[in-house]
Formats: structure tokens, sequence, C-alpha cells
């Protein structure tokens, strides 16, 4: 785990009483607090997650991607840009932990999933969480992988014109890093030195075709330089390195022009839940990822550390699930949208 | 009033709304100094600055994918694809994405967004700068499609879809941008999308049709009407929204339809309308539908003879209408 910039560790508050004091600096702007926050969130996240997947089995999700493994990227970089407080995020479709953490309760997580009222991206038009959470600032309109590149880099484009200064985070995955508008965006963001943080989730897989299928390159943050911006390698599965390298590339992307951050994680599950991830990864391999998982890392270090207890860690997972039960019920009982909503918004008013 | 061509009346519709709402804006190929290849854009630059009249690089997916995230961000930009030929590597953007943002975000999105498409041939052209790519987009539900045939229309449409909140693929053929000239009110106006425009009033068949075609209809008209056959031509002018009363009321009037269109026969503009009135109209009907367009080849060929045996004219219409008017 990262163990850089700043210390602001002070006032503990009550959710460390009686934990001794952590013999850690955090990254500049995180506290205490903001860690057992985001740790809470992340496993809010990943029960989440694993409930979804077990509905999907149940016949009561008809499909899912799955962001575990994913978890300390999307959350790390999402908690740089809370803090930063002027961004606007273009996420894909693996970003569940992402969406939720930013700001969604699980029940409206749940009633995305499941197509019912009150999906806050598209009230059940789309696959679960695509479409447009504006209250959060988030915009994912489609699965065509690499269109939200384009799409985002007009956005930062427009926020400079208009001289606001948000950043944009667009996140995509190493299988968008091969679509022509990938290139297309880039270029024109290095042109216009625009302010737009790339994040590519590297998990080595373009559903079943590994990455050394998809590109000659190691990295994909080497291709930076040919577009005249920084690219840097980020260990996807810390979530602090995370923070801090989104933080930095935020500031970055305000004040000089675009970063590509390629944060190296582990798709822990198939590409969704109508994939067989044994068709094409050696069993060994599928072991490994396993224990490399970003929310047991974190798990770990918060109890090394001395943030939490391994009781209250305990306690944070039960209220997890006890969450995700409830959301579970609401959304089951919610009615589905009505047909009559069928020509709805079509065209603009 | 004074008279203008068609790529003048679209300059000063551009400059018009520029001047009006500092948040359109034009992205594309060439258009700054070079003022675009066809000149659409000359001098815009001057009164608005290369902040507003943007080249952008030789890429059009990212042109129509930029456009689209800058109309997320409240601005409505102009993006123009420089010839129709070139939309292809938009089509995700234009098809797949824009035409689907509102809807996929139950209304959050809107897309204030025109896409410029100089279109057409019978300009020696060959199959990369003379294509008719109209069919597509008129199947897709989501975006508008207009195509007008006349400066004065040219202007005022042009004028309403930048202020419209959805996408739309402004078609521009590319023959009548110096050859078609009329006259254009100094005043601002608007048109409103969705309405066709009867140019010529008849009593014995209703041609449907837009574009460069309106004007060889009407010069078919003319011939046709010396030997007592009395044409209607109803400028569709916007083929999304498709005014659908127009098209139906005048076929009631002369009970025979004729479409003509330039873009090839199969799944076209011409189809379509041919099963609205077959469906809403079959009672007043006397007679079959026809249409004249463009073969089923891949746009019209190069070479001058291949070309005009592509181009559907004023003397193949006029040969049809009397075949029409023989029921």
């Amino acid at each position: 785990m990262a163990q850089r910039g700043e210390s602001s560790s002070e006032n503990p508050g009550d959710a460390r009483a009686g934990v001794a004091e952590p013999d850690i600096s955090l990254p500049q702007g995180l506290s205490p607090e903001d860690l057992i926050d985001t740790y809470t969130k992340t496993v809010l996240a990943r029960t989440m997650d694993e409930r979804i997947w077990a509905l999907n089995r149940q016949g009561k999700v008809p499909i899912a991607a799955s962001s575990q493994g994913h978890e300390a990227a999307e959350i790390g970089s999402l908690l740089a840009a809370q803090k930063d407080g002027r961004t606007f995020l273009f996420p894909y479709y693996r970003d569940l932990a992402l969406k939720m953490t930013a700001g969604l309760t699980a029940t409206q997580v749940m009633l995305s999933f499941m197509g019912k009222v009150g999906d806050p991206y598209s009230n059940g038009r789309q696959f679960p969480l695509q479409g447009a959470d504006l209250p959060r600032n988030i915009i994912q309109i489609s699965n065509v992988v690499g269109a939200g590149l384009t799409q985002s880099t007009g956005y930062a484009f427009a926020c400079k014109m208009l001289g606001d200064d948000t950043v944009v985070l667009c996140y995509f995955g190493d299988g968008a890093s091969s679509q022509g508008e990938t290139h297309e965006a880039m270029n024109f963001a290095g042109v216009h030195s625009l302010p737009v943080v790339y994040i590519c989730e590297n998990n080595h897989y373009a559903i079943s075709v590994p990455q050394r299928r998809q590109m000659a390159v190691d990295d994909v943050a080497s291709r930076a330089a040919s577009y005249g911006f920084p690219g840097i390698v980020v260990d996807g599965l810390d979530m602090l390195e995370v923070y801090t390298a989104t933080r930095e590339a935020i500031g970055h992307a305000r004040n000089q022009g675009p970063v590509l951050l390629e944060m190296k994680v582990e798709r822990l599950m198939p590409h969704t839940t109508d994939d067989d991830d044994r068709r094409y990864r050696p069993p060994e391999e599928l072991e490994d990822v396993r224990n490399r998982d970003p929310v047991l890392r974190l798990g770990a270090f918060m109890v090394e550390q001395g943030f939490l207890t391994a009781d209250r860690v305990e306690e944070i997972k039960a209220e997890a699930l006890r969450i995700v039960d409830q959301a579970t019920d609401e959304a089951e009982s919610a009615s589905p949208p009505d047909v009559s909503t069928l020509f709805d918004s079509v065209y603009a008013p | 009033m004074a008279e203008k061509s068609v790529i003048e009346a679209i300059r000063d519709g551009l400059r018009e709304e520029m001047r009006r709402d500092p948040s359109v804006f034009l992205m594309g190929e060439d258009i700054g100094r070079r003022g675009g290849v066809f000149l659409a854009t000359q001098g815009l630059i001057d009164d608005f600055g290369e902040e507003r009249v943007i080249d952008t690089p030789l890429a059009e997916a990212s042109i129509v994918g930029m456009a689209l995230g800058c109309a997320f961000r409240g601005l409505r930009p102009i993006p123009e694809v420089q010839f129709s030929d070139f939309i292809w590597p938009t089509i995700n953007q234009l098809v797949g994405e824009a035409a689907r943002a509102c809807y996929g975000s139950n209304g959050a999105l809107q897309v204030p967004m025109v896409v410029r498409v100089p279109y057409g041939g019978g300009i020696r052209g060959g199959l990369f700068h003379s294509q008719n790519v109209e069919s597509l987009f008129f199947h897709t539900p989501g975006l508008k499609v207009i195509a007008p045939g006349t400066p004065y229309d040219a202007k005022g449409l042009l004028k309403s879809a930048i202020r419209d909140n959805s996408p739309v693929v402004f078609l521009e053929h590319k023959k009548t941008y110096r050859l078609v000239r009329g006259e254009v009110p100094d005043d601002p106006y608007t048109l409103p999308l969705g309405d066709a425009d009867i140019k010529r009033q008849g009593s014995g068949i209703t041609v449907a049709t837009y574009g460069l075609m309106l004007h060889y209809c009407l010069e078919a008209a003319e011939l046709v009407a010396r030997e007592g056959i009395d044409v209607e031509v109803v400028d569709l002018r916007s083929l999304c929204p498709l005014d659908k009363d127009t098209v139906l009321e005048s076929v009631k009037k002369t009970g025979k339809l004729m479409i003509v269109h330039e873009d090839n026969i199969t799944g076209g503009v011409g189809a379509e309308i041919a099963a609205l009135a077959a469906d809403e109209a079959f009672e007043y009907l006397d007679g079959p539908i026809t249409r004249v367009c463009g073969p089923d080849v891949p746009t019209m060929p190069f070479a001058q003879s291949l070309e005009d045996a592509y181009m559907p004219n004023t003397e193949k219409i006029a040969e049809a209408l009397r075949k029409q008017a023989a029921y």
C-alpha cells in the first residue's frame, strides 16, 4: 500500500475509538475518516456486485458486468475526483463500483439492475447503470467501447471553451485502447491541451482476448508519448496509490493538459454473467488473481495500520449485507416501467 | 429581398445564428482559413475567430463524437462532414450514440447538434464524392433529417435546426450550392422542421421529392403541363419529421403518387412514402404508386455516360409522368 504525500492523520474520531494511532502518513487531503468511509463504501460495492451476480443466476437480473477486482481503481479515482470537487465523469460499462459509490443508494442500483422504475440512469431502458446520472456529473451512453473517449474529450473541449475549470475523467478498458476513436480523442486532446484524465482500467483481457493479442506494448500508458502528454502506470489494486495518482493527474489536466493513467487491475469474474472465463483463462491464473483481490488488500491494510479492528471490519461487512438485502427486497417489489413510456424522449423537447 | 445562392444562404444562416447565440460554433476539416471546401464557412473565422470556427484533425468519427460531448455540456456544435461520402466513420457516434442519447438517458441528455453534410451527385464526383446517404438516417429514430432544395428553405431550416435540441443531419445537395438561386428575405426568419412545401400546385399527379430533384421535377412538370398533365410537386424539405399530412392530402386530391429521389431505389425514402400512401390513402389511389430513383448500384460512377445513366433528370421524370398519367 502506498505511503506517500503529507500526513493529515489527526482527529481520529469515533469510528476509530479504541484503535491504536496508525503509523502511516496518508496522501494529501485524505483523513483517516475518509479512508474508513471509503473502505465501507468499497465493501458495500463488492457486496452489491456479488449479490447482483447471484440474482442473475436466479433469473432476476438479466445481465451484469462485474467490477470485482477494479474497485480500488474505480473508487480511489472517484475519491480523488470528489475531493477535487470540479470534475465530470465518463465511466464505462464495468464501473459499477464507481457509479454506486458516486452517491447512488443501494436500492437505486438494484432498481437499475432489475430494470425497474427508479433506475436513475435510464429508467429501465438501458443495461444497468448506463445512460446518465447528471446530478452526480456522470454520463455513459453505450456499450460501444471507445465511444466515450471522443464524447468525454468533446466535453472537456467545451469546458475549456466556456472557461470553467472542470476536469473530465474518462474511463475505459484495455479493450477500448485498440479502438480508432481512442487514438482520435487523445490526439485531439493533446493538440488542444484539454483538461481530461484518461483512465485505462487494464485487466489484461478484452473479454477473452489477452493483452498480448491486443497490443505489442507492455503498457497502454506508453502510447501517451505519441500524443504529447504524460502516461503513468499505476497499481490499480492499491487504493491510496490510485487516489494520489489521480489527484495529481487532475491538477495536471486542469493546468497543463491531458494525462493518461493506466491502472493495472485484475478481473476477478468472467467478462459478464453470460461469460465463462474458464474457457480461456488457465486455472492457476484464476486462482492467482483471487489472491490479488483489492478489497481484501484494503481490508488487511485497514487492520494492519490500525484504522479498523478486525471486529469492526466484520461489522462493516454485516451492515453491507443488511443494506443489500433491503435493496434487493425493495427492488424486487418495485414496478416495471409503464408501457405507455415506450415513446417518451425519442426527441428532446 | 435579395437573390442568393444556396451556399450563400447557408453561410448567412450560420452567421446569423452564431451572432445570435454564443454557444453556437463550427468544427470540421478545412472550415477555417480555407472556408470549407465549398466555401460554406468562408469569412466566418474572421467574424468569430478560431475559437468558434475550429479546424479539426482529419478524423471524422471524432469530429462528430466530440461535437456530441460538447452538446452534452450545453453548447450547440455544428460539425461539418466535408463530403457525405466521408460520413461513414461517424456512424457510431451519429446513429449509435447521438440518436439514442436522449432516449437512453430517459430524457436527461439533449443533443443540440447539427451535422452539416454536403451530399449528392451529378457533379462528376464518382463513387466517393457523390453519395446519397439519407436513407440510413431517415431510418433512425432520434435523428432529424433535413434536405432543402432552395436558398430560402436552406437558410430558414438551418436556423431552426441549430435551435433544435435533437441531433439533426442537415443534407445540402452539392449541385444546388451555386446552381440554384432564389429570393431570400433580408430580415431574419426561420422555417419549422417537419413541414413539407407544395412548390407547384396541380390536380393530376402528386410528385413527392426533395433536394436537387425538386428542380428537375418542377422542370418536368412544366414540360408535361403542355400535354395536359397537371402535376403537384410536394417538396418534402424535412425527411424526418416527415410531413405525412401534406403528402396524403395531396395524394387524396390527385389520386396518383410518384416519388422522385436521387438515392438508390431499394429501401429508400420513396419506399416509405409509397407504403404510407398505400396504408392511408388506398381508397383515393387511381393508379400504381411509382418511383423515379437512382438504380441499385453503389453510387453513380465517374464516367459521364455512367453518371448520366444513374441520375434521374428532367426527361426521365417527364417520361415517367406521362406513363403515370395514362392510368
